[in-house]
């Protein structure tokens, strides 16, 4: 049997779980392996539907009331409970940080290797998977070892699966109750901030207006900030920008920030160092603004201009301003 | 408080990865090394700590005798004891690195009592394993929150702030002895002074030599991706580009 990972909301595989059910339905028609799910947390049931369109014929169900709010020891301990009893051939998870982290839990207890962002799979004798370093600048081919192979797919590297149920059949639920003991709580989600309302999320938005070192300072934000006002983006910043103080870490684009996947993607006075660049690597448009018409960010880009930032925004924005009045 | 810290050295890369000849490791013929940023974070929270509220910080590293480097860095900050966990260089797998970290724990907690705190990076820059601080915590039997981007150590427990994945933020508040794995962005990590480098110069650390035979290293090769080819079209020099720009703009639909 191949496991997958399902994190849901009230039933609805998210995205990465979706891309995970694909590389599991590869891999189970490469093993002659069954396909099956596991999901938890309030309408997990709910997703047997999508798990079925995704080709699975079971989903099994970690049934405890306490799993309603995120408990990573817990859940972990479920997991390697249900690995235990199961023993999939496989068990593979979505990247996010909770899967990631449940994941590490069912390996720490099952003393099994765990392979994080794998991009491809190689079921054989031993199985072979090659996965990401460096957020993906670098790539590692690797034996995956161990009873159940524990791996998580790269976020973005496979299509997601089509979750809609058409003609398939929904996966039978399986419930499944873990020993777990309040001790195994210790540690769960005990109060929520909300995320500031109105605010267009960066990991979300369309267009990112991002600015580097080419900025200069704190003050030369205002011209990113007013042209992702004018086009509903959000800002993002390059590491030096955040090391200098000028902006905010929450704004941070790259592989110890945030990974973005907007429309277009606005670089200015970025010169495109390896740890942006995974960071923004799955923008679908790139435009660099930029004075080194030989910067990585630029070869890579879309569109460029060669330019200051700080005499081409103006420009942009009054053209932008001129656009809209007509 | 009784604080440990754990760092990796990697190197500093940021344009075009090469990889020496056997393609078991990147070619650090012509970069620097550095800590992981994560752990950079890590290191300045430790020491926040016990300046605030008194205590010790110690540094561990795994790696070759070269990364003794990066133990100083950390003691110039202000940390105040290291371990160096000698390698013979090869790259350690993270249940190896975990189970030798656990080992270096336990005889370091028998002889001079238990670390309130374990701070680790969320994850190493380099390998990416996202696993040896859930490793340690649940060898140790310890609580661990992974992923923190904010820490309050209060009298009874520690409060500890991560980003949650619909935006905002989830809440975690839990007992002591425990480890956490933090991420950049927890803090500004400062840079060591002059005298701070000096100090850290002369300062003792303790090496445990690890034997070879203990890394378990499951890669069998590196790897650079194959760049996606780009065509990258100039649309102009200067302000006079602005309105091919917006040209661009309104073909993606951003503005009418």
């Amino acid at each position: 049997m191949i496991l997958v990972v399902i994190e849901h909301s009230a039933g609805t595989p998210d995205r990465l779980s979706a891309e995970a059910l694909t590389l599991g339905r590869t891999v189970a028609g490469a093993t002659g392996e069954p396909l099956e799910a596991v999901a938890w947390g309030s309408g997990a049931r709910d997703a047997a539907a999508a798990a079925g369109a995704a080709g699975a014929t079971t989903l099994h169900v970690v049934e405890d009331d306490r799993l309603a709010e995120h408990a990573p020891e817990a859940i972990g301990k479920a997991l390697a409970q249900l690995v235990g009893s199961l023993a999939p051939a496989a068990v593979i998870a979505p990247s996010s940080d909770r899967a990631g982290e449940v994941m590490a839990h069912v390996a720490a207890r099952s003393d099994l290797p765990l392979a994080a962002n794998c991009t491809e799979v190689r079921p054989g004798d031993p199985w072979q998977v090659t996965r990401q370093r460096w957020g993906g600048s670098l790539l590692e081919e690797a034996r995956l070892e161990g009873s159940s192979r524990l791996l998580t797919a790269a976020p973005h590297a496979f299509e997601p699966a089509v979750l809609t149920a058409g003609t398939a059949a929904a996966a039978a639920v399986k419930p499944f109750t873990p020993d777990l003991s309040d001790r195994d709580f210790r540690v769960r989600v005990t109060a929520r901030v909300p995320a500031e309302a109105g605010k267009v999320s960066l990991a979300d938005a369309r267009v990112v207006v991002s600015g580097g070192r080419g900025v200069g300072s704190a003050e030369g934000f205002a011209q990113l900030d007013e042209l992702a006002a004018l086009l509903g983006g959000a800002v993002g910043v390059s590491r030096v920008v955040t090391s200098a103080g000028w902006r905010p870490h929450a704004q941070q684009v790259g592989q110890t920030g945030t990974r973005v996947a907007p429309d277009l993607y606005i670089a200015c006075g970025i010169s495109g160092a390896i740890q942006h660049l995974v960071g923004m690597r799955s923008a679908k448009n790139v435009l660099a603004i930029n004075t080194d018409r030989d910067a990585p960010m630029v070869t890579r880009a879309t569109w460029a201009v060669i330019g200051d930032l700080h005499t081409v925004l103006p420009a942009v924005i009054a053209e932008v301003k001129s656009a809209q009045k007509a | 408080m009784n604080i440990l810290v754990c760092v990796k050295r990697v190197p500093a890369t940021a344009g075009k990865i090469t990889l020496t000849p056997d393609e078991r490791a990147i070619d650090t013929k012509f970069l620097a090394f550095t800590v992981s940023p994560h752990e950079e974070c890590a290191v300045e929270e430790a020491v926040r700590i016990v300046e605030a509220g008194g205590g010790t910080t110690t540094v561990l590293t795994l790696g070759p005798d070269d990364a003794a480097d990066q133990l100083r860095e950390a003691m110039a900050i202000g940390i105040e004891q290291a371990i160096l966990l000698a390698t013979d260089g090869q790259e350690w797998s993270p249940a190896a690195t975990a189970g030798a970290i656990v080992d270096a724990i336990r005889a370091r907690e028998a002889a001079d009592g238990p670390f309130d705190l374990i701070l680790l990076g969320n994850e190493a820059a380099d390998s990416g394993d996202y696993q040896v601080g859930v490793g340690v915590a649940v060898a140790l039997d310890r609580p661990v929150v992974t992923g923190v981007k904010g820490l309050e150590v209060r009298d009874d427990a520690v409060v500890a702030r991560r980003e949650a994945a619909s935006g905002g933020w989830e809440v975690y508040e839990i007992p002591r002895p425990a480890v956490f794995t933090v991420r950049e962005g927890l803090n500004l990590p400062r840079y060591p002074s002059v005298p701070g480098r000096l100090r850290a110069r002369k300062k003792e650390i303790e090496r445990i030599e690890l034997p070879a035979g203990g890394r378990d290293s499951a890669m069998i090769r590196l790897r650079v991706p194959v760049e996606r080819e780009s065509h990258v079209e100039i649309l102009g020099e200067g302000p006079d580009a602005a309105p091919r720009v917006v040209e661009v703009f309104r073909r993606l639909g951003l503005i009418a």
